[in-house]
């Protein structure tokens, strides 16, 4: 199941060429792009792991694809996603985030049911991932390494 | 200037004929305003002009070639400037970053200024990151490194300098059309690096002299300094500040520009001092905005600077003949009325 969230996650993925653009875009407003990766996707997982510090006075998006590439060389099997924070109302608030980086096979979600007394439901998500360890989440189950991500 | 032949007002490339045509392309680029501003702000660097002139030049007729197809690797651009303290390095480093990106060759124009101190670390691993944290944010301009010597520790062969070392040149091989290196410094200490690090040697296309300024130019520069802030100086003034530059330069620390602008600095001091202290009525923007003799000659540089035992040259006085003494402090602007 394809994972959709933040900007663009409706289009294909994009290409390093229209990512870059769109880093370039947030640096021109002068907006610090930051980069996160996660091995559990759930919707309600706002805090994913940060990839060194959030880039300040950069000028140009090649030093962010330099860090971008770095980030899939060690966590490739995972997905990453971009924030831009804008800091000109007096606060680091996300004007941008999309993804740039997802797993080659995304099991998904499940719907779990869970009855409670009065004939209640109450429904919750759970991600088929987060069932084994962090390393494993997106490994083949025959065996075989982990591809690593490349766009 | 650039080429003399008078333009049509073609585009620069003419797709028909293959033909560019030299003075569209420089009239397109807005190099004009760069070399002209630096005409017309910098005094004297007469070489240094020279030099900037025949770079645009041949970044020009590089870009011609392209366009017409008979080059297509990005040319080595980086830079090393040497000279004394206050020859304008900096200050041309900056112009340089705005000529390049206007000529097309770095695609965002910003000048990141930096020294040992921000590239190298403390501890193992601390100097790689540091060094590439930089170079992030010089990407698309210029990285300007101030006495670059310091990177090198000829003393010690496992000072992290070396590592630092070893990122910039990998940088400034591969990744030429994403920045420009400048590395700016003391002409013989900068040979001295440069015999030592011959990586750096052969990725240098240009070498840059900034010569020390004569005592006219310096007087000059003090002019231009103070009708830009809507000052002047009165004659006597002007001749005490011929003596002034003709003195200090024979003492410690003497900068160059920087040194007139500290001097300059000081004696704005000491006229608000005069004028709230003459308590003589109102102002006219003529005795507001000029600098008197007493303003100049009341400098320890007259009073034989650091080893003299001038009036204000006392135990407690710091070293540098340009540290503000004590005995200047701005006026209380309670005391007179
Ligand atoms: N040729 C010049 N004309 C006018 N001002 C100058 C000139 N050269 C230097 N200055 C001024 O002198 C000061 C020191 O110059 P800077 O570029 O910092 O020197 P450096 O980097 O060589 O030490 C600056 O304030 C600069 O504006
Ligand atoms: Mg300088």
């Amino acid at each position: 199941m394809r994972l959709t969230q933040g900007t663009f996650s409706f289009l294909p993925d994009l290409t390093d060429e229209q990512i870059s653009a769109q880093v370039q875009y947030c640096l021109d407003r002068a907006w610090a792009v930051s980069i996160e990766h996660t091995s559990d996707p759930h919707p309600r997982n706002t805090y994913w792991e940060m990839w060194g510090q959030p880039m300040f006075d950069l000028v140009d998006a090649v030093g962010f694809m330099e860090s971008l590439a770095e980030c899939r060389e060690a966590h490739g099997d995972r997905y990453i996603r971009v924030l831009a924070f804008d800091a000109s109302p007096g606060w680091e608030s996300v004007r941008l985030s999309f993804l740039v980086n997802r797993p080659e096979h995304e099991p998904g979600f499940r719907l779990e049911r869970r009855e409670m007394s009065g004939r209640i439901i109450r429904y919750t998500t759970h991600s088929y991932a987060t069932d084994r360890p962090v390393d494993e989440r997106y490994g083949r189950t025959n065996g075989a390494e982990p591809e690593a991500h490349g766009s | 200037m650039g080429p003399e032949t008078v333009g049509g007002g073609a585009g620069a490339a003419d797709a028909a004929d293959g033909a560019v045509d030299l003075r569209a392309l420089y009239d397109a680029s807005g190099a004009r305003e760069i070399l002209e501003q630096l005409d017309r702000e910098l005094v004297g660097l007469v070489p240094v002009k020279r030099r900037i002139r025949e770079i645009s030049s041949l970044l020009l007729v590089e870009r011609a070639r392209r366009e017409v197809g008979l080059s297509h690797e990005a040319p080595t651009l980086h830079m090393s400037f040497t000279g004394n303290p206050g020859t304008g390095k900096t200050t041309v480093a900056h112009r340089m970053a705005d000529l390049l990106h206007r000529l097309g060759y770095i695609r965002r124009g910003q000048l990141v200024s930096v020294t040992r101190d921000d590239l190298v670390g403390q501890y193992i691993g601390h100097t790689a990151p540091k060094t590439k944290e930089i170079l992030k944010k010089a990407m698309g301009g210029v990285l300007f490194i101030d006495e670059a010597y310091y990177l090198y520790r000829s003393e010690n062969e496992r000072d992290y300098g070396q590592e630092s070392i070893e990122i910039l040149l990998q940088v400034m091989e591969n990744q030429r059309e994403d920045l420009v290196v400048i590395l700016a410094g003391y002409a013989d200490r900068m040979d001295h690096f440069f015999s030592a690090n011959p990586g750096f040697r052969s990725r240098i296309a240009h070498h840059i002299e900034f010569p020390d300024y004569r005592d006219e130019e310096l007087i000059s520069i003090a002019r231009t300094m103070l009708e830009r802030q809507n000052y002047r100086l009165s004659e006597a003034a002007e001749d005490a500040l011929q003596e002034y530059v003709a003195l200090r330069r024979a003492q410690p620390h003497f900068a160059n520009a920087r040194s007139i602008r500290n001097a300059l600095d000081r004696a704005r001091l000491r006229q608000a001092n005069r004028l709230f202290q003459a308590d003589a009525g109102p102002l006219n923007a003529a005795e507001l905005s000029t600098l008197d003799e007493a303003d100049i000659r009341a400098s320890r540089v007259f009073s034989g600077g650091l080893g003299g035992a001038g009036r204000e040259a006392t135990a407690a006085a710091p070293a540098d003949p340009e540290a503000p003494p004590d005995s200047e402090a701005p006026p209380d602007p309670g005391a007179g009325s």
